[in-house]
């Protein structure tokens, strides 16, 4: 039975509860019937205060606009400057957050290469190490060292153009990852040096430090490896951000990635998706506190990641403080994840287009989240490379839309003056004025 | 440039006391690919620096008269690095090839998630030594601490004297061999037959490791129960 076949059976007199309603009533069921947590992919389903809470206040008499479209309005960012004796730039705010191969087919990871490249930004690597095809095929690759150490090696580590440590990711800050037997194929086992269908397990910890001091000494050794060639990103969940970022920058990180509870997971516990973290926009706020109180804003970049769908969304992660967002989920989608083409197998998987989430079993009818040769066969890279460029031009030109309104030559210009909150909770969140309002809730107020 | 030639011999002498760090690992660097340069090296006064030699990629020996800092040697290819003293953290983490030798004790995590090579520890290893090593052989002539072989993936562990708690936790394919005592197994660590396949290669190791008074006979062997591989209930802890 489809989730529309159970709405079908609706009608007047049927009160459904708020505390047990149907997905409560459904995983309760099967986790009597199954014995363990749901795993799945994607992120947080549910809703939490984001930057759709936010507004932009446009230009008016006492702002000057830019001419839409025509007036320049610059995209470009620097990442890097810091340290690292090659920093790299960007033509556009939007990079592509880390996937790994294993996670991700081989195509898949293909075509973020290519997409990326086609509008002058960055991919990323992930948990399982650098294939050739996403090395060839990324103009800019930022390669992961992770707990795991899957596939790490330092040829690879100086064939990359920046270094992430991954410290924790939006979706589990805390927690480490799962890779499920029936997507370790051989090629996957052997980058990963682990027996071929075995549930594998990635750690949740770094074997090698222990703490903020000892970060910053990896980090130099990450420098003294590459000859302090690389920018270093350190990419934490958010969590204690403000905390998470100044003791970053305290080891020497050229560059801070905070990833918000919404960003995506190939495969974690529903729990832990929903239920540990804090939001993006809460997160963007407190990481650039932690910057400009060192008064590092700018001079170490901040990327923002987790639940950024348009430009709109980027946008005002800018505006707060952000010198880039990163992508994930939305990638997958632009690829053609969650397509209405692929309804009828995503019924037979007991799913449906638009709700598909089960990216840890490997059976992606779009071919994204599998190592199935006969699904992975299915994906043109070409052809998926091409649409995520067209989605990431979307995204910029959005965004240059937005800054322009704003009376901003650079979308960097952005800034939190521009903004207001819908709500509350966001322009607590936020730390700007309730729309209509110069009220901003836990600023200026008695005891703040 | 304080970096000289030892009087009577090929050896290429770096001081630390007057030469930047950064200099050195360069210069090591710069030996990558086969290009022509000093084949032996002598590092004097390390005084405890991190990264010291780290990321060599090239036949060469290097030996370091001194206590070393964090990482050293890490991600090494190729060389043999012998230290005159002791390590702390991350002793050789994530070598690929060549030989790295302590006639010292190492702190923790000593040869973690290392791929390959020899690593030879003289005197006692701390916590974690070889934690997620990927194919590496470790011969500890000490004692080895707590969670020493955490989710160890592939290659051996030797140890000559005792481990702590938690041996071999979460363990996939690695061998670890132990003659003293175990404080305790790590979850799905389990003993196994010590058959003649691995008396020889244990015997093997330890001749590499030019540790010629041990009997390989003496050791017991601990693998995985493989327990852990599929995701079930039954291993949620």
């Amino acid at each position: 039975m489809t989730i529309f076949d159970e709405q079908a059976q609706w009608r007047p007199g049927l009160r459904e509860s708020y505390l047990f309603d149907r997905n409560a009533i459904a995983e309760i069921q099967r986790a009597a019937r199954e014995g363990i947590y749901d795993i799945r992919g994607f992120g947080a389903k549910r809703r939490v205060p984001h930057f759709d809470d936010l507004l932009l206040l446009g230009a008016s008499i006492s702002r000057y606009p830019l001419e839409g479209y025509r007036e320049r309005c610059d995209t470009n960012v620097v990442l890097g400057s810091r340290f690292a004796s090659k920093p790299i730039e960007l033509k556009i705010p939007v990079t592509i957050a880390g996937m790994s191969f294993g996670a991700l087919s081989a195509p898949a990871k293909e075509a973020l290469g290519r997409g990326a490249s086609e509008v002058g930004t960055a991919t990323t690597t992930g948990d399982g190490g650098m294939t050739a095809e996403e090395r060839e095929h990324s103009q800019t690759l930022v390669y992961q060292l992770l707990p795991s150490r899957y596939g790490m090696n330092p040829d690879d580590l100086r064939k990359a153009d920046a270094i992430e440590v991954v410290v924790g990711q939006g979706a589990k800050p805390g927690g480490g990852g799962m890779l499920l037997g029936h997507k370790i194929s051989d090629r996957v086992a052997a980058m990963r040096d682990l027996p071929q269908g075995i549930d594998q397990r990635s750690a949740c910890r770094h074997p090698d430090w222990t703490g903020p001091d000892d970060l910053e000494i990896k980090i130099g050794e990450l420098r003294e490896l590459t000859d302090w060639e690389k920018p270093i990103f350190v990419k934490v969940g958010a969590t204690r951000t403000y905390y998470d970022v100044q003791l970053a920058v305290k080891a020497r990180a050229d560059v801070i990635v905070v990833d918000g509870m919404q960003g995506g997971t190939a495969a974690t516990q529903d729990v832990f998706i929903e239920h540990v973290g804090i939001p993006t926009m809460p997160a963007v706020r407190l990481a650039v506190d932690a910057l400009e109180e060192l008064g590092l804003h700018r001079q170490v970049q901040l990327i923002v990641s987790g639940g950024i769908r348009s430009g709109a969304d980027v946008a005002k992660a800018l505006a707060l403080g952000a010198d880039a967002v990163s992508i994930g989920t939305a990638a997958l989608v632009a690829m053609g994840d969650n397509s209405p083409e692929f309804e009828q197998e995503y019924r037979k998987l007991g799913s449906s287009a638009g709700f598909y989430d089960d990216w840890q079993a490997g059976r992606d009818p779009a071919g994204i989240s599998t190592q199935d040769d006969e699904l992975s066969g299915r994906f043109d890279p070409v052809l998926a490379g091409h649409k995520l460029a067209n989605y990431l031009r979307v995204l910029n030109l959005e965004t240059q839309t937005l800054a322009r309104a704003c009376g901003k030559s650079h979308v960097h210009n952005l800034e939190p003056e521009d903004l207001v909150a819908l709500t509350i909770e966001a322009a607590a969140m936020a730390r700007v004025p309730l729309a209509g309002t110069d009220w901003i809730p836990g600023v200026g107020e008695h005891g703040s | 440039m304080a970096a000289g030639t030892a009087s009577g011999t090929a050896v290429e002498v770096v001081d630390l006391a007057t030469t930047p760090l950064r200099e050195l690992n360069q210069r090591l660097h710069d030996l990558a690919g086969g290009k022509e340069g000093p084949t032996h090296w002598r590092v004097l006064n390390p005084r405890g620096a991190h990264a010291v030699a780290c990321g060599l990629d090239a036949e060469i020996d290097i030996e370091i008269d001194g206590h070393v800092g964090y990482y050293c040697a890490g991600m090494n290819q190729l060389a043999n690095v012998c230290v005159h003293g002791s390590a702390s953290t991350g002793l050789a983490e994530n070598m690929m090839s060549g030989t790295v030798v302590i006639e010292g004790s190492v702190s923790q995590s000593a040869g973690a998630s290392a791929h390959g090579g020899l690593l030879v520890v003289h005197g006692d290893a701390a916590a974690r030594c070889g934690i997620s090593m990927k194919g590496v052989d470790i011969v500890v002539r000490g004692s080895v601490g707590h969670l020493s072989g955490f989710m160890a993936q592939s290659g051996s562990l030797v140890v000559c004297g005792d481990a702590g708690e938690a041996l071999g936790d979460s363990l996939y394919e690695a061998r670890i061999y132990v003659r003293g005592e175990i404080a305790g197994l790590g979850a799905d660590c389990v003993e196994k037959e010590l058959r003649a396949e691995h008396v020889a290669q244990v015997r093997g190791l330890l001749e590499r490791a030019g540790f010629d008074d041990v009997d390989p006979s003496s050791f017991r062997r601990y693998g995985s129960a493989r327990e852990l591989y599929s995701f079930k209930i039954d291993n949620a802890y």
